[in-house]
């Protein structure tokens, strides 16, 4: 019984990080309907923005815990953000309004050179920039007091404290997302555009404008991501957001594409499968290595037998 | 702008030109949808426009709202050429409702409402995320204001209802109450009527002339003809794209051109059917056919 409360809490923490970078997925997806493959990469630059914001600090290290709980980390969560947000903002300008009429394919097949850019963009540049670490290989990720390497024990289970402040981020993050949509006249707008974005238009919201707001409030809570990332691994690497975008893609649509609560909802549902399935399946299929044929397995399953996802409505025709 | 509280209501000169449409001409293709068609609506009143299925009147409902941009002519309204943009067409003070109803189905009839709001508020996403404030009280003012349009439009009781579940009639009229949200001079009605019971017709008409008495220009799509004829202060019938006939309405219900639009050229010795009289009503039966 322990085992599985602590394969549920790392299934959570590994849950929380998919569902932080599904809803960069979902909302863009609800909005514009395009799947931005870059997402993944997003994230990825949001954990070297929140590392470079530590070098520009001057490699802070021995900073009280109350320091780097309370300064350290939150200016480096900042600079995660504004870089992530900065990059898709860029990206969206650039790369995808242009094609906002094209053909549906033309914007996916962006998407895809936009995440190679990135990350060859980080691989060879982030090395440049004075006095940062060449990120041709993985870069360790700076230790913040209070949390890395610490963890607390509730009965038999060891929580670490990375994971917390993943979960936490999570429930923050949440919180913020459902206030923005449903209580503010921007989330209405971004609700209402992506019922019907003509009529939308025409009720004289800008469009335009939504759809910036999207990839911002997407790239935040994905720069987020990539600092607990960074946190619980202990390590970034401009490779990281292939994989992690792939599975929070996973878990977008098996919460249901476009569906915000169904991004976190999916997001958990995966973490949790993938943790469950490396310790509760006998033999080499519960390996570790096997953990990511678990998750396209519970993929293609909801797709066979739910194509709506977890929480999707079933999509109606207008009338 | 302090629209958001200071009621529908705009001052009225009646003699005032709102919306001047010069010489519209859309073609798509080779198909010219709505030909050289030119219009005044003057501020404060009730404008119809009648005319066979396929003669362009959505059509040109769309050039007028920058859903198309017009292959030729102008469209000014209050003075200023309206961008062909519809977003900016909404700032400028023209909101219309569809022949198909267009809510955001997913939202509950009070949200529809505000989202008619968003060109009127000020607040930004920094203001919300930081809930500033102005954020706090502009949320506030904006709810006050969509219940209030709710109540106008007779929809008290279904503020927090999903607009799919209301029924048919409540939400044509919900549509109204969203645009009236952004704050028109002039409001165009893409068949309000459609599909309605008398009795429903007979309250989207009171509706109506409670919309003027706010002092709002009115431009009403119709295949209705009692109900057009009751509630207009001038009428054009549009045909194959071209006006026809434009005038007060009795001069427009009597017109042999009108009639034969409608209904074909009548036999020698028939009496031309009397529009407008309980019994004879002939946009009726050709109506959506």
């Amino acid at each position: 019984m322990e085992l599985f409360f602590q394969q549920l809490i790392n299934g959570l923490s590994l849950g929380a990080l998919y569902a932080l970078i599904a809803v960069g997925y979902t909302v863009v997806y609800g909005i514009v309907q395009l799947i931005n493959f870059a997402h993944g990469e997003i994230f990825m630059v949001g954990a070297f923005g929140a590392f470079g914001t530590w070098m520009i600090l001057g490699q802070p290290k021995d900073w009280s815990v109350a320091a780097s709980l309370f300064i350290l980390l939150p200016l480096m969560l900042l600079g995660g953000i504004v870089t992530s947000v900065a990059v898709a903002l860029l990206t969206e300008r650039f790369a995808y309004r242009p094609l906002r009429n094209a053909p549906r394919l033309a914007p996916l097949i962006t998407a895809i050179g936009v995440s190679v850019f990135l990350q060859e963009f980080v691989r060879l540049f982030y090395g440049r920039i004075p006095g940062f670490p060449d990120a041709k290989s993985a870069i360790a990720f700076p230790a913040i007091p209070g949390i890395s390497g610490e963890s607390i024990q509730v009965g038999g289970v060891l929580i670490q404290m990375p994971a917390v402040f993943t979960i936490g981020a999570l429930a923050v993050s949440t919180v913020f997302l459902w206030y923005f949509v449903n209580r503010t006249k921007t989330g209405r707008a971004m609700i209402a555009t992506s019922q019907d974005a003509d009529t939308a238009r025409l009720m004289g919201i800008d469009v335009d404008k939504v759809i910036v707001a999207a990839f911002g409030v997407g790239a935040g809570l994905a720069a987020i991501a990539g600092v607990a990332h960074g946190l619980s691994y202990g390590n970034i690497d401009f490779r990281m957001g292939f994989l992690a975008g792939l599975k929070a893609f996973t878990a977008a649509v098996l919460g249901g594409i476009g569906n915000i609560n169904g991004a976190v909802v999916g997001g958990l549902v995966l973490g949790i499968v993938e943790a469950m399935a490396t310790t509760f399946i006998p033999g080499q299929f519960g390996s570790s290595a096997w953990k990511d044929v678990w998750a396209f397995v519970l993929l293609i399953l909801v797709l066979v037998f739910r194509p709506q996802g977890l929480l999707g409505a079933k999509v109606v025709d207008r009338a | 702008m302090t629209q958001v509280t200071s009621g529908v209501g705009h001052h009225v000169d009646a003699s005032t030109l709102l919306l001047e449409a010069a010489h519209v001409t859309m073609r798509f293709g080779g198909l010219t949808a709505v030909n050289d068609v030119s219009l005044n609506v003057h501020a404060g009143e009730i404008f119809g426009l009648i005319g066979p299925n396929g003669a362009g009147k959505t059509t040109f409902f769309n050039c007028l709202t920058g859903l198309y941009k017009p292959t030729s002519g102008e469209v000014r309204f209050a003075g200023a050429v309206l961008p062909p943009q519809p977003r900016l067409v909404v700032r400028a003070g023209m909101a219309r409702t569809f022949q198909n109803i267009r809510l955001f189905h997913n939202m509950t009839a009070l949200e529809n409402v505000m989202v008619g709001m968003y060109s009127r508020t000020k607040t930004n996403a920094i203001d919300a995320v930081f809930r500033l404030p102005r954020h706090r009280r502009e949320e506030k003012e904006s709810t006050e204001r969509a219940r209030e349009l709710l109540d106008f439009v007779g929809l008290t009781g279904a503020a927090d209802m999903l607009s799919r579940n209301l029924p048919y009639g409540d939400q044509r009229r919900l549509e109204i109450a969203r645009a009236l949200a952004t704050d028109p001079k002039l409001l165009l009605l893409d068949e309000p009527t459609a599909g309605m019971n008398p009795q429903e017709t007979r309250q989207a008409e009171e509706l109506i002339f409670k919309i003027r008495d706010l002092g709002l220009a009115v431009l009403v799509i119709e295949h209705d003809m009692r109900f057009i004829f009751n509630l207009c202060d001038r009428v054009a019938c549009l045909v194959r794209g071209a006006v026809l006939v434009e005038g007060v309405g009795a001069v427009v219900q009597n017109d042999p051109r009108v009639i034969e639009a409608y209904i074909g050229a009548p036999a020698e010795e028939l009496p031309a059917p009397q529009v407008g009289q309980p019994g004879a009503n002939p946009g009726e039966g050709i109506a959506d056919a």
